[in-house]
């Protein structure tokens, strides 16, 4: 669960950012955030949580490192599966107070 | 889901980089830092069960010189939770409280039984993914919810924040979280350790910083270099940390700058701070670890399951221990004294579907990583061989 996944945010309201997670938009906690988001910027988030906002020069280094996680993977892949745990956490569905 | 063939082939191959001229660059680049050393082996020990998937998954073991040896150490939260944490958990869900927890707990051994085993003989234990999932299914109902939380200091953030939140009466944690820059200092003065460097984790260090290792290292002496995931990024994280190794001047370097800064996530260190506070405990298989558990302060211990149930472990302690339990090597093999080679059960009695000990339980375990990709992923015997 180390790993963290990459979404980029839709809209906010209170500590709730709606995030695009490959074309799947999920509730994420941003009240743990190092430092405010906007709409569309990128966030690397863990077990439900927005940890860091990604600076733009890397976005596309940090997607191409999870499409390359993600891609051959199959279902018992460890890693993958840590992602798409990730992804459930996101998922939540009151990840609201 | 787990055994059988392994999902991806071990062996390392530069066409599997996105950057392949990279990739061979730092494989030189290594070879020749760890040659310039002149001695064998340099032991090099990283913390974070991510950064085994990626060694293992990716063969990077493959282009390791011969003389370099990468060990995993206590980088798998699961693992460490010590047998009377699992105990707590599994007493409080034998007598009917409702247990939230990360699926990865679920077959961590107890003294004599794991929550799965209490699962199976009728007590309430529910999966979740993150501890706002915890708190969702307390809203739901009048009963109590007791969140059995492990994870690391990344981990515990999300804890200390739904906490900090106000959640409903009914529920509580059952804090296992523990604290990496301790146990640091207690596998580096272990009795015949060979660590020279640390590869520290690169998303524990976006919550802390790397400011965080600077005491260490002052102390031991022993450089630190924080990496990534990315393949690319761990192979040159060690080929900084095999330099510094040889320029006999030990310092905290950030080989992961795209995601680490000196001071951290300051926000999510407050909240992590103001919740807990670090406690010395037993880490499974390790020792007593001092600063290393963390545990809720005085101020929330409206939600510490500790203060708020009467444990009774004792009704757990009238089953034996399952027979093969006293063979496992978890211990020495978090603390870098053995590899997964060195058990008698690894691969034979002790697999992913009928695990003895933690470290084959978790996705995050040396044994499990090892067991998933291959089993025995130091190609350096094979490349010997060929």
């Amino acid at each position: 669960m180390c790993l963290g996944v990459p979404g980029r945010v839709i809209s906010i309201e209170g500590d709730i950012a709606q995030v695009d997670f490959w074309g799947v938009t999920k509730p994420v906690r941003i009240d743990v955030i190092d430092t405010p988001v906007v709409p569309g910027d990128y966030v690397l988030n863990h077990v439900g949580f927005a940890i860091r906002r990604i600076p733009e020069s890397d976005i596309a280094e940090t997607l191409a490192l999870y499409d390359e996680l993600l891609r051959p993977a199959g279902d018992d892949d460890l890693m993958a599966a840590d992602i798409r745990g990730e992804l459930a956490a996101a998922g939540a569905p009151g990840a609201r107070r | 889901m787990t055994g059988g063939a392994p999902a991806i082939d071990g062996g390392f191959s530069h066409l599997k980089f996105r950057d392949p001229a990279r990739a061979a660059a730092l494989e030189l680049a290594l070879a020749s830092q760890t040659q310039a050393l002149g001695r064998a082996p340099v032991s090099i020990m990283h913390v974070c069960g991510s950064h085994e998937q990626a060694i293992a998954r990716f063969g990077l073991r493959a282009a390791f010189p011969p003389a370099l040896d990468v060990m995993m150490g206590p980088g798998c939260p699961v693992c460490v939770t010590d047998v009377p944490e699992v105990d707590e958990a599994v007493a409080l869900a034998t007598a009917g409280v409702r247990i939230a927890t990360y699926g990865d707990m679920l077959r961590v051994p107890g003294t004599s039984r794991s929550l799965a085993d209490a699962r199976a003989a009728g007590a309430r234990v529910d999966v979740v993914y993150g501890a706002v999932q915890a708190v969702e299914l307390a809203r739901a109902t009048d009963e109590p919810v007791v969140f059995f939380a492990s994870g690391f200091e990344t981990t515990a953030v999300a804890t200390a924040a739904v906490v900090l939140a106000g959640p409903p009466a009914n529920f509580s944690v059952l804090s296992a979280h523990k604290y990496i820059p301790p146990v640091m200092e207690i596998v580096a003065e272990m009795p015949g350790s060979r660590i020279e460097g640390f590869l520290a984790a690169g998303h524990a260090a976006t919550i802390t910083g790397w400011g965080v290792f600077e005491r260490f290292v002052a102390r031991h002496r022993i450089p630190v270099v924080v990496a990534g995931f990315e393949p690319l990024d761990v192979l040159a994280g060690l080929v900084r940390l095999v330099e510094l190794i040889g320029s006999g001047e030990p310092r905290v370097e950030n080989a992961f700058p795209r995601c680490v800064t000196r001071d951290g996530n300051r926000p999510a260190q407050d909240r992590l701070w103001r919740v807990f506070e670090p406690q010395g405990g037993r880490w499974r298989g390790i020792a007593h670890v001092p600063n290393g558990n963390l545990r809720l302060r005085d101020e929330f211990a409206a939600w510490d399951t500790r203060r708020r149930f009467d444990i009774d472990l004792a009704s757990l302690w009238d089953h034996a221990p399952p027979s093969l339990v006293g063979q496992c090597t978890c211990g020495d093999i978090m603390a870098g004294i053995a590899s997964p080679h060195d058990c008698a059960l690894f691969g034979r009695e002790c697999t992913p579907d009928a695990p003895v000990g933690a470290c084959m339980v978790s996705s995050e375990g040396t044994c499990r990583i090892w067991h998933q990709y291959g089993g025995h992923p130091d190609l350096r015997q094979i490349r010997r061989r060929a």
